[in-house]
Formats: structure tokens, C-alpha cells, sequence
């Protein structure tokens, strides 16, 4: 199962403890992060359902390349983060 | 008098209270985080719209006088069809169907009601308290919307909500930059008016085009909700006949620019400005902090210095950064630079409560 990791600035907002779930895609595993912690997915995603403009989603230490629909891959062991861009916000 | 003053500023909320003869920060709230609009309604319940930057906007909601604050729904834009072409005619670019900022927030006469105003110009409407939020897709679907630009943010914003006390679906908009809107039928339908409203700084050709009218602040008067005051770009104009027809009102001192403006709940023909130099110089004039006040419907104009700094003063007030209590006679306005002033006076004497609070983004009595 992968792994998914907030930072810690966000727990400052609300409840977000890590979890691994059974996912193939990011957009897979952060909806099933959601149906156990609903209150988390405004923060990380805009009303279109994109991931917010500073912030930024890392699978295995690699930026994300489909910020939109999140359709990138991600494998049964993998680690993923949800951090703030350092683009402002 | 007014039971609380809420403060939102660049750092949180700072709710006052008035303890003998002075007004007091009581709780500081929220803090860490701006706070773009606050609103306390009849039944003491209290909202704030939080801008949390990276993770984007949140509304919080107290039940219990500021004490603690519950996270309510935040309103959302729909998804954006992929075919629908929505831009900003100022610099050509996308429109985000998103919310970015809570501009305003009010209540009406209806339990539970609420209206709350964003950027990028949607308007939202909530029947259950803020429990759960409707996007108004009369107004966000209507042709016209098409002419709106961004004033000083980079998208058109409603920043101005005035809910008619005599029907609450006769509500009235300012827009930046959109002009006056008015619907009589609680949302249904909406126009443009504004008659008269001008902008100098649009080619002549355009400079009346209703549907352009950088209006900063749009405000009615309580007890005769036909008179209309707005502190415009460039200007002041009132309105006797709810906002269907404007005159320029260039008489004020020490000058017309600024971005709030209030009304006497009891007197129409009384309001308050906070003055800057000019739109290109947005500091008081000659450095010296004052409010101008006019009693006779923009005939003539004071200019009140009473216990504001008069040197080297170079406070702005937003546009949401004044306010006037249900008395007439209670007024609070707060700057930029984090000073907060209070007056019982109807402006005549300022008392000032805090020169070190962080940028102040609003301020709101609470009855």
C-alpha cells in the first residue's frame, strides 16, 4: 500500500495523520484519504478538484506532473507527500 | 452601543469590547492567519473568512461571542465546462472558478440568511447559517458579467452586499470592477445600474459604461435604504432612488479618493469618508490622518482631526476598514498600518485603541 504524508502546517489547520491505502493513481489514493478525512481535501485541492496552486504533491521525492487531474502513477510501495509550494500563498 | 467590535487584519481576528469609557482587545483570535471578512449577526453568532494562502480560503464560524470557532463549508465554485470561455477583458487571461477571497459576507432579515460576495465575482448564497453555500448563477451566468475587470486585485470582486431592510430579496452589489447591481426578486434577475457613476480613467467613450464602474464601497442607509452612497475610483457619488441614477459629489475636502464610506442608520444625508491624496498617491493628505463628514448630502464637508495623528500619517483605510454602529454615533476605522481608531462622537473627537495591530482588513460592530 502506498504511504501518504502531510506537512506538518497543515496539521496546524486540521486533523491530517498519515496513512497508507491501497491506490494505483494519486487521484485514487487521496479519494480514499478523503472518505476517511473529508475535511482534508479543501485544503490540498481548489474548488476544480486541481491541486491548490502553492501547494505541491510528491510521489517518491518526485513532483507530481499532472497537477489537474492527478493521474499520476504511483506503486504499491510508494511514499507521497503533500507539502506548501514555496511559490507564495 | 454596540456590544463587540470585530477586527479582521493580516494576522487574525481581535474581537473589542467596551469596558468603562474605552474600547478593549478582548480576544485575539485565529491568529497567525488573515482574516478578510468578519460578520456578527442579530443573534450574536460570529463569521470569519479566512485567506490561509497555500490551502486556499476557510470560513469559521463562533457561537459563543469569539471564545471558539467552529470550520463550516466553504462556498465553491462548480467544475468549470470545459467549453465555456471565461476570461478577464483587462489582460485577456482565465477567469479561476475559484474561490480566492471572501470580499463580503452579510446577513438579511431572513433567519439563517446569508450572501457572501468573492473574488473572482461569484456571489453565493446560504438559507441554513453558512451550513452549506449556493453559487448565484443568475448573476454568474448573466451576459453582462463578461465586461467585469479586476481593480486592484487581478479579478473582478462583490465587495459590497446591501440587503434592503424593507424586502430582503431586494439586494443591492458593488462590484470592482462591475458597477452597481441590483436584483428585486431575491436573485433571480439582476441588472446593472448606476446611472451617472463615472470613470475617469477609462477612455471618454467609456467613461460612463455602467458595467466597468470601479465602485470601492457601495453602502445604503438603514432607515431609508433609497439613499445610496458609494466611494468610487474616482469620486464620491450618491444616489436618492436606490442606485438607479448617481451624482458626483466633487466638493469634498481634503480630497475624493478613498475606499470607504458610511452612512448615518438615522440620517441619510450624513456620511463619512476616509480620504487618501489620490489614487496614484494612497496616503492622507499632506501625511495627516483625517476623516471628512458630510450632514447635508454632500453639500458641504468636514474634515475631522480630532485625536488623529497629524504628522507623518500614512495610514490607508480599506474599504471595509470603517464602520458605524446602529446608534449614528459610534464609528471605528482601522489602517493599514494596524491603527485603530473609535469615535462616540459621530466623528468629532477619536480615540485611538491600538497602533500596533497588524494590517487591518475590516472592522464591524456587533449589536
Amino acid at each position: 500500500m502506498a504511504s501518504l504524508h502531510f506537512t506538518q502546517n497543515l496539521a496546524r489547520h486540521t486533523e491530517c495523520p498519515s496513512a497508507a491505502l491501497p491506490a494505483d493513481t494519486v487521484a485514487e489514493l487521496l479519494a480514499r484519504y478523503f472518505e476517511s478525512w473529508p475535511a482534508v481535501r479543501g485544503y490540498v485541492l481548489d474548488d476544480q478538484g486541481e491541486v491548490r496552486h502553492h501547494v505541491k504533491v510528491l510521489v517518491d521525492g518526485r513532483n507530481i506532473k499532472d497537477r489537474r487531474k492527478l493521474t499520476d502513477r504511483i506503486k504499491s510501495n510508494s511514499e507521497v507527500y503533500v507539502f506548501q509550494a514555496l511559490s507564495g500563498g | 452601543m454596540a456590544r463587540q467590535l470585530l477586527v479582521g487584519t493580516r494576522k487574525g481576528v481581535f474581537v473589542l469590547g467596551r469596558r468603562g469609557r474605552d474600547w478593549r482587545i478582548e480576544r485575539a483570535e485565529l491568529l497567525g492567519d488573515p482574516v478578510t471578512m468578519v460578520l456578527g449577526e442579530r443573534d450574536g453568532t460570529l463569521h470569519a473568512a479566512q485567506d490561509l494562502g497555500h490551502f486556499g480560503v476557510k470560513m469559521k464560524r463562533s457561537r459563543d461571542g469569539g471564545a471558539t470557532w467552529e470550520e463550516r463549508p466553504v462556498p465553491a465554485y462548480p467544475p468549470k465546462p470545459d467549453d465555456v470561455v471565461d476570461v478577464d477583458p483587462m489582460r485577456n487571461t482565465p477567469i479561476p472558478w475559484n474561490v480566492m477571497k471572501v470580499w463580503s459576507l452579510e446577513s438579511s432579515q431572513r433567519d439563517g440568511e446569508l450572501w457572501c460576495g468573492t473574488i473572482p465575482g461569484g456571489l453565493f448564497h446560504s438559507r441554513d447559517g453558512g451550513d452549506s453555500w449556493q453559487l448565484v448563477e443568475t448573476l454568474w451566468k448573466h451576459p453582462d458579467r463578461k465586461f467585469w475587470v479586476g481593480g486592484g486585485a487581478d479579478y473582478p470582486g462583490i465587495h459590497s452586499i446591501c440587503v434592503d431592510p424593507r424586502s430582503p430579496d431586494v439586494v443591492r452589489l458593488g462590484v470592482s470592477c462591475g458597477g452597481l447591481w441590483l436584483t428585486t426578486d431575491g436573485g433571480k434577475s439582476w441588472d446593472c445600474k448606476g446611472q451617472g457613476l463615472r470613470a475617469d480613467y477609462a477612455p471618454p467613450d467609456q467613461a460612463y459604461e455602467r458595467r466597468g464602474q470601479d465602485a470601492h464601497r457601495v453602502v445604503q442607509c438603514a432607515t431609508a435604504p433609497d439613499h445610496v452612497w458609494i466611494q468610487h475610483h474616482n469620486g464620491i457619488f450618491r444616489s436618492t432612488d436606490g442606485g438607479l441614477t448617481c451624482t458626483e459629489i466633487r466638493s469634498a475636502q481634503p480630497s475624493v479618493f478613498g475606499f470607504p464610506v458610511v452612512v448615518d442608520p438615522h440620517d441619510p444625508r450624513t456620511a463619512w469618508f476616509v480620504p487618501g491624496k489620490k489614487d496614484q498617491w494612497r496616503y492622507p493628505v499632506d501625511g495627516a490622518l483625517a476623516v471628512s463628514r458630510t450632514r447635508d448630502g454632500g453639500e458641504s464637508f468636514e474634515v475631522l482631526r480630532e485625536g488623529l495623528p497629524q504628522q507623518h500619517a500614512y495610514d490607508v483605510v480599506y474599504r471595509h476598514g470603517l464602520d458605524i454602529d446602529a446608534d449614528g454615533a459610534t464609528l471605528a476605522f482601522g489602517s493599514t498600518t494596524g491603527n485603530l481608531f473609535v469615535s462616540e462622537s459621530a466623528g468629532d473627537r477619536w480615540q485611538n485603541v491600538s497602533n500596533y495591530l497588524p494590517p487591518i482588513y475590516c472592522v464591524r460592530f456587533v449589536n
